[in-house]
């Protein structure tokens, strides 16, 4: 008997790093249904505002809808009160929509990553529920599992469970982020199927928003 | 309560009701709640009954090409063979589904009233191959948040304002555009053909021997595909769509009399 879900995971991998001036987001651009790949160009980034890029993994189309949704709440918010919306508040916003499905949740795996109102890089991790926190590096995905034990080795962040507590923001340049998410990137493709074609990176730092695309292996 | 509650539709349903809670208070042994079971959930269209197999799909350097072929299965019976799984939609798109062949006349008929109330406005826009995607998504994806979907993968293509243009949305909303797509089989089949032998400038006749290359590759393969096919074109001039035609095929191939010779252990 034919069957259907509601859901797929439609795989990759995304991943921020937050400077004190800087963040970078990036995710990968292979769109894949079981060991199918549909389309190698997917971009699973979406710039919700100047300072505040979203990266999803999971399911395309609930990702879609939840990008359409903030970007609609985004509109009202400029509308109301004449500025856009900063990051933080952001992050509290996609953590309310996704806590308003919690009982038909968006399939969707987030990092968002931008400027906070000092200026300094921020990354907020989530579950698809809408449990958030507030982090100095973070990836999601399928590739998450062979990413993060890199970046907690490489990236040098004072442990969050330090009192009084200490900066997460990570202590590498702008340039050194970027080399490492790269490396990252073709490291999880080596592995991960669902990771791979090529990655997005983008940079939000005082300048504005930089995007520059790197390929990866394609099998 | 649950009794209470439930809404009345029917006469017949009603004395059902009434005659349970009849039974209900006879027993002694249970509790005099009014228990009705919960309406169960439609399941008929969680399945697909009459289902059409591939359609391929690919840019070239004028316009867009798909192709489709005009067998309707029920389960692994060839039961229609004359089924249009190509539509045009307005003057510059053309749609392919595989898929429920029923969901499809219902997702053409939503479509019928999209272009139909577009055109009451008068005002000279039409709506383009965007347009209509973009519709197709939220039709595919809010089906899927009733648990009602529509069983088909869409395939989707045009041209407007030189701008050519082709996408595929599947039963639960999966979306994206491509300069190839196939759905069902097609995507295990012909995709690997389209990334070795696709580009941009594909002339039309180029084009369409990709196609048909393709769909020879899933005739021999694909048990439901049907040898007799149609192809639209679509341009900047307007839609073509092919009447239903035959590729040439070859079965005497030594090989194909007895597949298993040769291979240990198999009848």
């Amino acid at each position: 008997m034919a069957y259907w879900s509601p859901y797929d995971n439609n795989g990759g991998t995304c991943v921020a790093i937050a400077g004190s001036e800087y963040c970078v987001i990036a995710a990968d651009t292979r769109l894949s249904t079981g060991y199918s790949i549909l389309t190698r160009e997917h971009t699973k980034m979406c710039q919700l505002s100047d300072k505040c890029v979203l990266a999803s993994s999971g399911f395309q189309a609930d990702i879609r809808a939840l990008q359409k949704n903030l970007d609609a709440r985004h509109q009202i918010y400029q509308h109301q009160h004449n500025k856009k919306m900063s990051c933080p508040a952001m992050a509290q916003l996609l953590s309310n929509t996704l806590y308003y499905k919690r009982f038909f949740p968006y399939y969707a795996f987030n990092v968002l990553g931008g400027l906070d109102n000092e200026g300094k890089g921020c990354v907020f991790t989530y579950d698809a529920v809408g449990s958030y926190e507030r982090v100095g590096y973070s990836s999601q995905g399928t590739g998450q599992q062979l990413l993060m034990p890199v970046l907690d080795n490489q990236l040098q962040s004072a442990s969050p469970l330090l009192l009084p507590s200490k900066e997460s923001a990570t202590p590498l340049s702008e340039s050194e982020a970027v080399d490492l998410i790269m490396d990252i990137f073709a490291s999880a493709t080596e592995r991960d199927i669902y990771t791979g074609d090529a990655v997005e990176i983008v940079v939000v730092n005082a300048d504005g928003i930089r995007r520059e695309v790197a390929d990866l292996r394609k099998d | 309560m649950a009794m209470f509650m439930q809404q009345q539709t029917d006469d017949s349903s009603f004395k059902k009701n009434m005659l349970f809670r009849g039974q209900q208070d006879q027993s002694s042994a249970l509790p005099s709640v009014g228990f009705v079971p919960a309406k169960s959930p439609t399941t008929h269209t969680q399945y697909p009954y009459v289902t059409g197999s591939s359609v391929l799909g690919i840019k070239y350097k004028d316009g867009v090409l798909i192709a489709a072929d005009c067998g309707g299965s029920y389960g692994s019976t060839l039961r229609y063979k004359s089924v249009e799984r190509l539509k045009a939609v307005g003057k510059s798109t053309v749609i392919g589904a595989s898929g429920e062949i029923s969901d499809f006349q219902q997702i053409m008929r939503y479509l019928d009233e999209l272009t139909l109330k577009d055109k009451m406005w008068d005002d000279g826009n039409t709506l383009g191959p965007k347009e209509v995607h973009n519709y197709l998504c939220r039709v595919m994806y809010n089906h899927r948040n009733k648990f009602d979907p529509l069983w088909n993968t869409l395939i989707l293509g045009g041209v407007k304002n030189g701008v050519k243009y082709l996408g595929m949305v599947s039963m639960i909303g999966v979306h994206f555009e491509e300069n190839h797509v196939a759905s069902g089989f097609g995507n295990h089949l012909a995709r690997p053909i389209f990334r070795d032998e696709w580009k941009e400038d594909l002339s039309l006749e180029e084009g369409i021997l990709l196609l048909e290359k393709c769909f020879r590759v899933l005739l021999y393969r694909d048990r439901s595909a049907v040898n007799k096919l149609q192809v639209a074109n679509i341009t900047a001039e307007g839609i073509t769509i092919s009447k239903p035609y035959a590729l040439r095929t070859e079965w005497e191939y030594k090989a194909f009399q007895n597949p298993t010779q040769g291979v240990e252990g198999s009848w």
